[in-house]
C-alpha cells in the first residue's frame, strides 16, 4: 500500500510538468527488499555480455558506475586441451581491434587462433566461384578462427587480471522476472530484476545480452521479426587428409545449404554445415566413418547441372578472360577429410531474428538478443561486438556530456547506428540463403553470373569485404 | 509563394496583435541608458514564462534539447581529452560565465560536468527561478552561482576572470551589440574562449525561425524574437576580431522539430555557433 503522503507526492508530480526528480516506479517492490542498486545490470554473460562488461568496466568515464553482470550458467574453469572445441567463430578485423583495445586479444593469441588468409566460395550447381585473398583485398588477415570457450576465457582472464572494482559478476544467476522502467517526460525510472532465490536488484540501465531467446526483449514487449530456417548447423572438428598451411576458409553452396570448413591448425578444420532438419538428425546418427564420407561428398560430389547454365557460365568466363579480368578458373581444390574428433558432432537450430526496437526507456539490447543471422557469412557474433563498441562509446559520451546513461537521445543514437549496420547485413545474409537453397536453372544461372562478375570486379569485392569486417 | 507569404504575414500580424505577452512588453517604457546592453522590453518578454522554463516539454523545450550541442561545443572548445583519459567532470576547475543564463538550463548542465559556473541575467525573476531550481536539484552537487546583473556591471569586478564565456541565444535580444561583445570579451582571461549561439539574419531564419516556430508550430513562445535584431556570422566575427579575439570556428546548428534534436551542420542559414579565443 502506498502511504498517503507518497501518493500525494506522486500525484503532485504527475500533475506538475516541471517534475524535478524522475518519478520512481509505482513500486510494487518496496525499497527495503531491494538487495542492491546498480547503475547498469547486464543480463546474460555470453561472449557479447562478458565483453560488454569488460568494455564498460574499463572505460574511464564510467569508473564511477556500479555494474552487475548476471550469467545463468555456473563459472566454468577453463583448460586449454589439445583437442579443439567444436564451437568456433570467425572474428573479423573490427572485432580484433575491439579485443585489442580491451587487451583481450593478447590472451587469445597466447593460447591459439588461426588466421584466415584466403577464402573460396563456390557453387555446386555451376562452375561459378568467388575468392577473397587477404593480400589483395585488405592487406591483412580476412578473419580469425577462435573457439567460443577460449574467447570467453580470454575475456574472463582480462577481467580477473585488471582491477575493475566497479564490476560485480554473479554466476549461476536465475532471473525470474523483470519489471522495466517506465518513461516519464523522457526520463527513465528504475528497472527491477528479480531472481528466483528471492534477491531483488534495481538498476538505471538494463542491458539484455541474453541471447536469441532474450527474456529482456520479451519484457520490453517489442515487435520481433523472426523465422526458422528449418535448418540446423551441424558442427564437428575435422582432421584433414593432408597437412598444409591451412589458412583457407572453404564454403561450398549445396542446394541444401552451405558447407563450410574453417581452419584450426595445419591439419584440422572446423565444420559448419547447414542442412534441413531431417538431414541433420540423420547426419548425427551416422557412424564416424559414414559421416566423414558424407562430408567429403558435400565438398567434392558432382551435382546434376543444367546444360544451359554450364554454357552461359563458360561463355561469361571467356568474356571476362578477354577483358583481362579474373575468370575464376584458377581454383584451389578443397581438402579431403580423413576422420573426425570423436564426440565433436553436434547440431544447432538456425534462424533469423530482428528486434524492431533495440531500446526502451532505460533498457538496451545487444548481440543475439537484438539480432540473429544464419551463420553462412560468419557474421553473428561480430555484429554483437559491433553493438558492444557503439553502446560503450555512446554511454561514455552521454556521461562526458553530463547526461544520464539512460538519456533517450543517446540510446536512440545507439539504436539507429546499429540498425543501420546490422539490418542490411541480416537482409543480405538472408537473401543469400534464399538464393542458394534453390536449384532452378534460371536462378542458378543468375546467381552464378552474379558471383562471377563480383569476383571479377575488384572494387565490388573490396566493398563486400569492408562491410563484412565492420 | 505569394500566397504562403501572405498567410505567414497574416499569422504574424494576427498573433503579434493578439499576443498578450508581446503587447504587454510593447507598453514597457524602455529606459534609455547608453551604458547598458540590456533592453527592458526584451527582459520582460522572458520573465513572463516563469516556471515553464524547466518543463522538458514546455515552451523552453528546444533550449533543453539544444544542450546536446551546446555542451559539446563549450566542452570541446575548452578541454580536449583523448578517449581513454575522459572522466565525468571534464570542465573541473574551469570558470565559466553564462551570460543571459535565463532559468539556468545551460548553467546547470555545465556545472554538472564540473565547471564553476556563474550565471547572470538581467531579469530578477529568471534568476530566482534558476536559483530555486538549482537548490531543489538534489542530484546537482556543484551548484552554479546566479547573479541578477548585466555583463557590463559584472565586468566591474571580474575583468580577465573567466576561462570561458557563453552567450547562448542572447545577443539577438541585445541592442548595443558592440558594447555587449566588448564586455563579454573583457571578463575573459587572455587565452580564454568565448562562445555564441544565435539565429542568423537571413530570410530562412526569419520565416522558419520566427514565423513557423513561434507562431505556427508553437515550438518557442510567441514574441521571443525580433528579426531586425539578429546578427550575421560575419558581423559577429567582425565584432570579435575587433576585440582582440581570434575566431576559431563557425558552424551551423539545425533543429529537427519532429525529433526535438539539434545537430551541427554546414549551412549557417538558420542558427549558428561561433567560437573565438581571446588573444591578449
Ligand atoms: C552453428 C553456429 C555457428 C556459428 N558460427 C559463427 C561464426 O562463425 N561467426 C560468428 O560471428 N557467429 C557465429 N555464430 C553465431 C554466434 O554464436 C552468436 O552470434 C553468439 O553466440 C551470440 O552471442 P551472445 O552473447 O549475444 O548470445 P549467447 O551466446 O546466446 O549468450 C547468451 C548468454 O545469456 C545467458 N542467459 C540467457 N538467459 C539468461 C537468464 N535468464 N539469466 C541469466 N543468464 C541468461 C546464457 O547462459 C548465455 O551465456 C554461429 C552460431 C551457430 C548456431
Amino acid at each position: 500500500m502506498l502511504l498517503p503522503s507518497t501518493l500525494r507526492r506522486l500525484l503532485a508530480l504527475t500533475n506538475n510538468s516541471k517534475a524535478l526528480l524522475p518519478l520512481r516506479t509505482l513500486a510494487t517492490v518496496k525499497e527495503e527488499t531491494i538487495k542492491e542498486k546498480y547503475d547498469i545490470i547486464i543480463a546474460g554473460g555470453g561472449m557479447v555480455g562478458c565483453t560488454l562488461a569488460c568494455a564498460l568496466g574499463k572505460n574511464s568515464v564510467m569508473s564511477n558506475l556500479k555494474i552487475l553482470l548476471l550469467e545463468g550458467s555456473p563459472n566454468q574453469t577453463y583448460q586449454l586441451k589439445p583437442e579443439y572445441s567444436n564451437r568456433v567463430v570467425a572474428l573479423n578485423q573490427n572485432t580484433k581491434s575491439l579485443m585489442n583495445s580491451l587487451k583481450i586479444w593478447r590472451h587469445i593469441e597466447k593460447a591459439r587462433l588461426q588466421p584466415v588468409r584466403y577464402m573460396q566460395v563456390w557453387d555446386a550447381c555451376s562452375d561459378a566461384l568467388i575468392s577473397f585473398s587477404s593480400s589483395d583485398i585488405l592487406d591483412d588477415d580476412i578473419a580469425y578462427i577462435v573457439e567460443n570457450d577460449l574467447l570467453l576465457h580470454a575475456v574472463n582472464t582480462e577481467l580477473a587480471s585488471t582491477e575493475i572494482e566497479n564490476l560485480k559478476i554473479v554466476y549461476g544467476a536465475k532471473i525470474s522476472d523483470y519489471q522495466l522502467s517506465k518513461s516519464d517526460n523522457k526520463t527513465a525510472t528504475e528497472n527491477i530484476v528479480k531472481m528466483s532465490n528471492g534477491d531483488v536488484y534495481a538498476c538505471e540501465l538494463l542491458i539484455g545480452a541474453d541471447g536469441a531467446n532474450s527474456a529482456v526483449r520479451k519484457a520490453m514487449g517489442v515487435q520481433y521479426l523472426s523465422w526458422n530456417y528449418d535448418q540446423m548447423g551441424v558442427v564437428a572438428t575435422l582432421h584433414l587428409a593432408e597437412e598444409t598451411e591451412n589458412t583457407t576458409a572453404w564454403q561450398r553452396w549445396l542446394p541444401t545449404g552451405p558447407v563450410a570448413l574453417l581452419p584450426l591448425d595445419n591439419s584440422r578444420s572446423s565444420l559448419v554445415w547447414s542442412v534441413w532438419q531431417d538431414e541433420a538428425k540423420r547426419l548425427l546418427k551416422l557412424s564416424d566413418e559414414e559421416f566423414v564420407d558424407a562430408v567429403n561428398d558435400a565438398l567434392w560430389k558432382q551435382y546434376p547441372r543444367s546444360k544451359g547454365v554450364e554454357a552461359c557460365v563458360s561463355w561469361m568466363s571467356s568474356c571476362l578472360r578477354k577483358a583481362g579480368l579474373p575468370d575464376g578458373a584458377v581454383r584451389q581444390l578443397p581438402p579431403s577429410v580423413r576422420h573426425i574428433t570423436a564426440g565433436s558432432r553436434a547440431a544447432f537450430p538456425l534462424g533469423f531474428g530482428h528486434s524492431v526496437r533495440y531500446i526502451a526507456p532505460g533498457v538496451a539490447l545487444v548481440g543475439d538478443a537484438a539480432h540473429r543471422v544464419h551463420p553462412l557469412a560468419g557474421q553473428g557474433v561480430n555484429l554483437g561486438f559491433g553493438d558492444v563498441k557503439d553502446l560503450t562509446d555512446l554511454l561514455a559520451d552521454a556521461i562526458y556530456t553530463g547526461y544520464e546513461i539512460t538519456h533517450h537521445s543517446w540510446l536512440e543514437k545507439y539504436e539507429s547506428s546499429r540498425q543501420r549496420h546490422n539490418v542490411p547485413t541480416q537482409i543480405a545474409v538472408d537473401a543469400l540463403h534464399r538464393l542458394y537453397t534453390v536449384d532452378l536453372p534460371p536462378i542458378v544461372l543468375a546467381r552464378s553470373l552474379g558471383l562471377q562478375l563480383t569476383n571479377a570486379l575488384h572494387p565490388l569485392k573490396k566493398m563486400i569485404m569492408s562491410h563484412a569486417t565492420t | 509563394m505569394a500566397l504562403t507569404r501572405r498567410i505567414i504575414k497574416n499569422y504574424w500580424l494576427k498573433n503579434v496583435l493578439d499576443s498578450p505577452k508581446l503587447s504587454k512588453s510593447l507598453t514597457v517604457n524602455a529606459l534609455k541608458n547608453e551604458n547598458t546592453t540590456v533592453k527592458d522590453e526584451e527582459i520582460k518578454k522572458f520573465s513572463i514564462q516563469n516556471e515553464d522554463w524547466w518543463s522538458l516539454n514546455g515552451p523552453s523545450k528546444a533550449l533543453h534539447s539544444m544542450n546536446e550541442v551546446r555542451i559539446p561545443l563549450v566542452r570541446d572548445g575548452l578541454v580536449q581529452f583523448p578517449a581513454e583519459k575522459r572522466n565525468p567532470k571534464p570542465l573541473k576547475d574551469k570558470k565559466i560565465l553564462d551570460v543571459g543564463c535565463g532559468g539556468g538550463i545551460l548553467s546547470e548542465a555545465l556545472a554538472k560536468i564540473g565547471a564553476e559556473v556563474t550565471g547572470i541575467d538581467a531579469s530578477k525573476n529568471l534568476i530566482e527561478i534558476a536559483q530555486k531550481h538549482s537548490e531543489e536539484n538534489k542530484r546537482l552537487i556543484n551548484k552554479p552561482k546566479y547573479l541578477c546583473s548585466s555583463v557590463e556591471e559584472h565586468l566591474n569586478d571580474h575583468k580577465d576572470h573567466y576561462d570561458g564565456v557563453v552567450a547562448s541565444e542572447v545577443i539577438e535580444h541585445v541592442d548595443n551589440k558592440e558594447l555587449f561583445v566588448k564586455s563579454c570579451v573583457s571578463v575573459l582571461k587572455p587565452g580564454g574562449r568565448i562562445f555564441f549561439t544565435t539565429p542568423n539574419r537571413t530570410r530562412a531564419a526569419q520565416i522558419l525561425g520566427i514565423c513557423v516556430s513561434e507562431y505556427i508550430l508553437n515550438i518557442i513562445p510567441k514574441g521571443t524574437h525580433n528579426y531586425d535584431m539578429f546578427i550575421t556570422p560575419n558581423e559577429l566575427s567582425f565584432l570579435l576580431e575587433r576585440n582582440d579575439c581570434h575566431v576559431e570556428m563557425i558552424c551551423g546548428l539545425f533543429y529537427n522539430v519532429l525529433q526535438d534534436r539539434w545537430s551541427f551542420v554546414k549551412p549557417q542559414t538558420l542558427v549558428y555557433a561561433i567560437q573565438a579565443q581571446k588573444t591578449k
